[in-house]
C-alpha cells in the first residue's frame, strides 16, 4: 500500500520512554548511545521505549508487534498520553498533543480517539448498556440520545439484547465486543486497541478478527492494533511495526515484514508463519499477460504482441466480463477458416479465476491444474491482474526476496 | 546517675527531671484549655444542640412512632420480612425490660457518631487512596487511634471539654473512625487499573473518575468499613459512659461496681441486639445495591 502522497494522520517523532525516578537526568546517557542494560544497571532506570518514529495513515489498521517487554502497551498508551513520554513529539492532525493543556487533551480523549484494552476494562458495576453508552455519559450526553446510539453498537456488534446484563454475565467474547461497541459508540476516529485479542480463545480471536476487518471496511477508522501474534498481524494489518526492546526494528505492509525481513530478529519470527495462509493473492499479483479485448480475430492476435516481446496466450475480456484464455496457435487456426471473422465460444481456454484477497493457499489448486497463469478478477468479473505459478512456487518456498 | 552502675541498673532520667519533664507538660496542656477550652467548646456547640435535640427526638415521641420508623428504614434498606420482624421483636423485648430511654439514648449516640466518621472518615480515605505520602503519614496515627487505651486520650479531652456528651463523641470516634478509612482506602486502591485506565482513555475528569468508578467500585469495601465502625463504636458506649455519656453504658458500669449480675447481662444484651440491628440492616443494603456481584455464571 502506498500512501506516501498522504499527509501524516499521526505522526511520533525521536520519541523516548525512561521509567524511574529522574528519567530526564537518564537522557543524555541513552543519546550517547549506552544501552539498555547498561543504563539500568548503572542508574537503575529502565529505558522503555528508544526514538521512536512513525507516521500513520488515516483510514489503515497500523499494527505494533513485539513480545511481552518490548514495550508495546507503553507505546500504544502515549497516543492519548495515558502515559507522558520522557522526550519526543506525538503529532495528531499535525497538533502537537503534548502541548494540549488538560481542557483540550480530555475533550480530545473523548471525541478524537477511544480505546479496547486487553482485559475489557468494563465496569463491572455498570450494565452493558452503560458500559458501551459510557463515553458519551461524562460528554454529559443524556440518557435517550446515548441509549439510543449504545443500543445501535450493541446490534452492530451482535449483541443486541444484551442490554441489562452485566460485564460478569458475559463470556470474554462478548465482554471484547462490548468493549468494542463501547470504543465505536463515541464514534471517535482513532481506535487504539491494546491487544484487543490475546485475551480470547483462538476461535473467538479469528471470529474478532473477522468482525473487526470487516467493521473497518464499513467504518474507516485509523486503528493502531497492538499485539504479541504475528499472524493476527499479518491477518489484519494494513502495515505492521516490530518493536524489540523498546526499538522499532522494521515497518512495512505484511508482505513486506513477510518477505523481506530486516534482520535475524525479525527472520526468526517470520520463519515460521505459513506463507501460504497469510500471503493474499494481490501482493504477488503482476500484470504482464496481454489483455485482450477486439473481438476480431485479426485484431485479438496483434493484442497478443506487446512491446515486451510476443506472448504465446492473453486474457480475452469482453465488456461482459472476463471470458478465458486466447492462445496464439488457436487464433492462428481460427483466421485460417475466418479471415475477418469474430472471436467464437470455441476459441475459447475456459480456465478458472481467483480473487486478490484469497490467500495463496486457496489459489494453489487452482494454479496447479491450469497450464496458464492465473487470472485474478475484481468482484464484477473483471480482470485486474495474474498470479504467475512461478511466483507462487517462489513466494511460498521463501526463496523471493 | 554513678559511673558503675549503667551496666546493672537502666541509665535513668532523674526522678526530679521527669517530674518536671511532667509538670510542664500539664502545665502547658492545662494552661493551653483554660485559654482555649471555651472557644473550643463554643465551636462543638452546634454539634451538642443537635446531639441534645436527636435524643429528645427519640425519647420524646411516642415509643410505637419510634419502632414502627426503625422497622420501616429497617425494611426499606434490607426489604427482608424476616429481618424486619426480628428487629421489631428486639425493640419490643428491650422496651418491654425497661431499657427503652438508655436504648434511645445510645442509639442517638452512635448514629451521631457513626454519621460523623462516615463524613470524616472516607473524604480522609479518598485522600490517603491517592497518594502514598499521605498515606505513610495517616496510617500511623490510625495505628496509634486504634492501639491507646481509650482512658489515655480521654484524659486530654475531659480536661479540655469537662465530662458530657461532647468528649463522649469524640473518645468514640477516635476509636471507631479508623476501620472506615483503612478500607476506603484499600478499596479505592483495589479497582482494577484498567477500568480506571478506560475511564481516563474515555475523558473522564478526576471528578467522574471518583464518583463514576473508584466508589462505586469500593463500595462493598466501604461498606465493611462502615460495619467495622459502627461495631467498634456501639464496643464504646461502656468506656464512653465512664465519662458522662448516658446510655446503655451506665446501668453496665453501675452493675460492674455493684454486682448486678443480671442488671449488666440485660443492657449488655440491650448493646448486643443493637449492633445486630446495624449490621445486618447495613449488610443486607450495601449487598442490595451491589446488584453486579451476583451471577458469575460465566467467569
Amino acid at each position: 500500500m502506498d500512501n506516501t502522497h498522504e499527509t501524516p494522520f499521526i505522526e511520533i517523532e525521536g520519541l523516548y520512554q525512561i521509567f524511574g525516578k529522574t528519567p530526564k537526568k537518564i537522557m543524555p546517557l541513552v543519546h550517547e548511545g549506552r544501552n539498555k542494560d547498561d543504563i539500568l544497571a548503572e542508574t537503575g532506570h529502565t529505558l522503555g521505549l528508544k526514538d521512536i518514529n512513525l507516521t500513520i495513515n488515516r483510514g489503515e489498521i497500523f499494527v505494533i508487534m513485539g513480545l511481552s517487554g518490548s514495550g508495546k502497551s507503553t507505546l500504544i498508551r502515549h497516543f492519548n498520553r495515558l502515559i507522558d513520554p520522557t522526550q519526543g513529539q506525538i503529532k495528531v492532525e499535525g497538533e502537537d498533543i503534548m502541548q494540549f493543556s488538560i481542557k483540550e487533551l480530555t475533550e480530545f480523549r473523548r471525541h478524537k480517539m477511544s480505546m479496547v484494552f486487553q482485559n475489557f476494562g468494563l465496569m463491572p458495576h455498570r450494565n452493558v448498556l452503560d458500559n458501551v453508552s459510557y463515553g458519551l455519559s461524562i460528554q454529559g450526553i443524556d440518557k435517550g440520545e446515548r441509549y439510543q446510539s449504545a443500543t445501535q453498537w450493541l446490534d452492530t456488534v451482535g449483541l443486541g439484547g444484551y442490554e441489562e446484563q452485566y460485564p460478569s454475565q458475559l463470556s470474554g467474547g462478548q465482554q471484547q465486543r462490548v468493549g468494542l461497541a463501547r470504543a465505536l459508540c463515541t464514534n471517535a476516529e482513532i481506535l487504539l486497541m491494546d491487544e484487543a485479542f490475546s485475551a480470547l480463545d483462538p476461535l473467538i480471536r479469528s471470529e474478532m478478527q473477522d468482525q473487526l476487518i470487516q467493521l473497518q471496511n464499513e467504518l474507516q477508522k485509523t486503528i493502531i492494533f497492538i499485539t504479541h501474534d504475528l499472524d493476527e498481524a499479518l491477518r489484519i494489518g494494513d502495515r505492521i511495526a516490530i518493536l524489540k526492546d523498546g526499538e522499532l526494528v522494521q515497518i512495512g505492509a505484511p508482505v513486506d515484514i513477510l518477505l523481506n525481513p530486516a534482520d535475524d530478529y525479525v527472520r526468526a519470527f517470520v520463519k515460521d508463519v505459513n506463507k501460504a495462509r497469510a500471503v493474499p493473492v494481490k501482493t504477488i499479483m503482476k500484470h504482464t499477460v496481454p489483455l485482450i479485448t477486439d473481438s476480431n480475430l485479426k485484431n485479438a492476435l496483434e493484442q497478443l504482441s506487446s512491446p515486451s516481446g510476443n506472448h504465446h496466450y492473453g486474457f480475452y475480456q469482453t465488456n461482459e466480463g472476463f471470458q478465458g484464455v486466447l492462445t496464439a496457435s488457436r487464433l492462428t487456426s481460427a483466421l485460417t477458416t475466418r479471415a475477418d471473422g469474430d472471436v467464437l465460444p470455441e476459441d475459447i481456454v475456459n480456465t478458472s479465476t481467483i480473487t486478490a484477497n484469497m490467500s495463496l493457499e486457496t489459489a494453489l489448486p487452482h494454479a496447479l491444474v491450469s497450464s496458464y497463469a492465473l487470472p485474478v478478477v475484481d468482484e464484477e468479473g473483471f480482470y485486474i491482474g495474474e498470479l504467475s505459478q512461478d511466483l507462487l512456487a517462489k513466494t511460498i518456498n521463501g526463496s523471493i526476496s | 546517675m554513678s559511673e558503675s552502675s549503667w551496666l546493672t541498673e537502666f541509665p535513668q532520667l532523674e526522678r526530679r527531671d521527669l517530674i518536671d519533664i511532667r509538670k510542664g507538660l500539664d502545665g502547658a496542656y492545662r494552661s493551653f484549655s483554660r485559654e482555649y477550652g471555651e472557644t473550643i467548646e463554643n465551636f462543638f456547640d452546634p454539634l451538642l444542640a443537635f446531639l441534645i435535640w436527636f435524643e429528645k427526638l427519640l425519647i420524646n415521641s411516642p415509643w410505637w412512632i419510634v419502632v414502627a420508623v426503625i422497622v420501616a428504614i429497617v425494611y426499606a434498606a434490607s426489604r427482608s420480612g424476616k429481618l424486619t420482624l426480628g428487629v421489631l421483636a428486639s425493640l419490643l423485648a428491650i422496651g418491654y425490660f425497661g431499657m427503652w430511654e438508655d436504648t434511645m439514648r445510645t442509639l442517638s449516640i452512635i448514629t451521631v457518631c457513626t454519621l460523623l466518621s462516615i463524613g470524616i472518615g472516607i473524604p480522609i480515605g479518598i485522600l490517603i487512596s491517592r497518594s502514598n505520602r499521605a498515606q505513610s503519614i495517616v496510617n500511623p496515627i490510625l495505628d496509634i487511634m486504634q492501639t491507646m487505651p481509650a482512658f489515655v486520650y480521654l484524659i486530654p479531652v475531659v480536661m479540655l471539654l469537662g465530662i458530657g456528651k461532647i468528649p463522649g463523641v469524640i473518645a468514640v470516634i477516635i476509636y471507631a473512625i479508623p476501620p472506615v478509612i483503612r478500607l476506603t482506602n484499600l478499596g479505592i486502591r483495589l479497582v482494577s487499573k484498567e477500568t480506571l485506565e478506560a475511564a481516563t482513555a474515555y475523558g473522564a475528569t478526576p471528578s467522574q473518575r471518583l464518583f463514576g468508578v473508584q466508589l462505586p467500585l469500593a463500595l462493598p469495601t466501604i461498606m465493611a468499613g462502615i460495619n467495622q465502625t459502627i461495631m467498634m463504636a456501639l464496643s464504646m458506649v461502656v468506656v464512653a459512659s465512664m465519662i458522662g455519656v448516658k446510655g446503655l453504658g451506665q446501668p453496665v458500669l453501675k452493675s460492674i461496681t455493684n454486682q448486678y449480675f443480671t442488671l449488666g447481662l440485660l443492657n449488655g444484651l440491650a448493646i448486643v441486639a443493637l449492633a445486630i440491628i446495624f449490621d445486618r440492616v447495613s449488610q443486607t443494603y450495601a449487598k442490595r445495591t451491589q446488584k453486579h456481584l451476583e451471577g458469575h455464571n460465566n467467569g
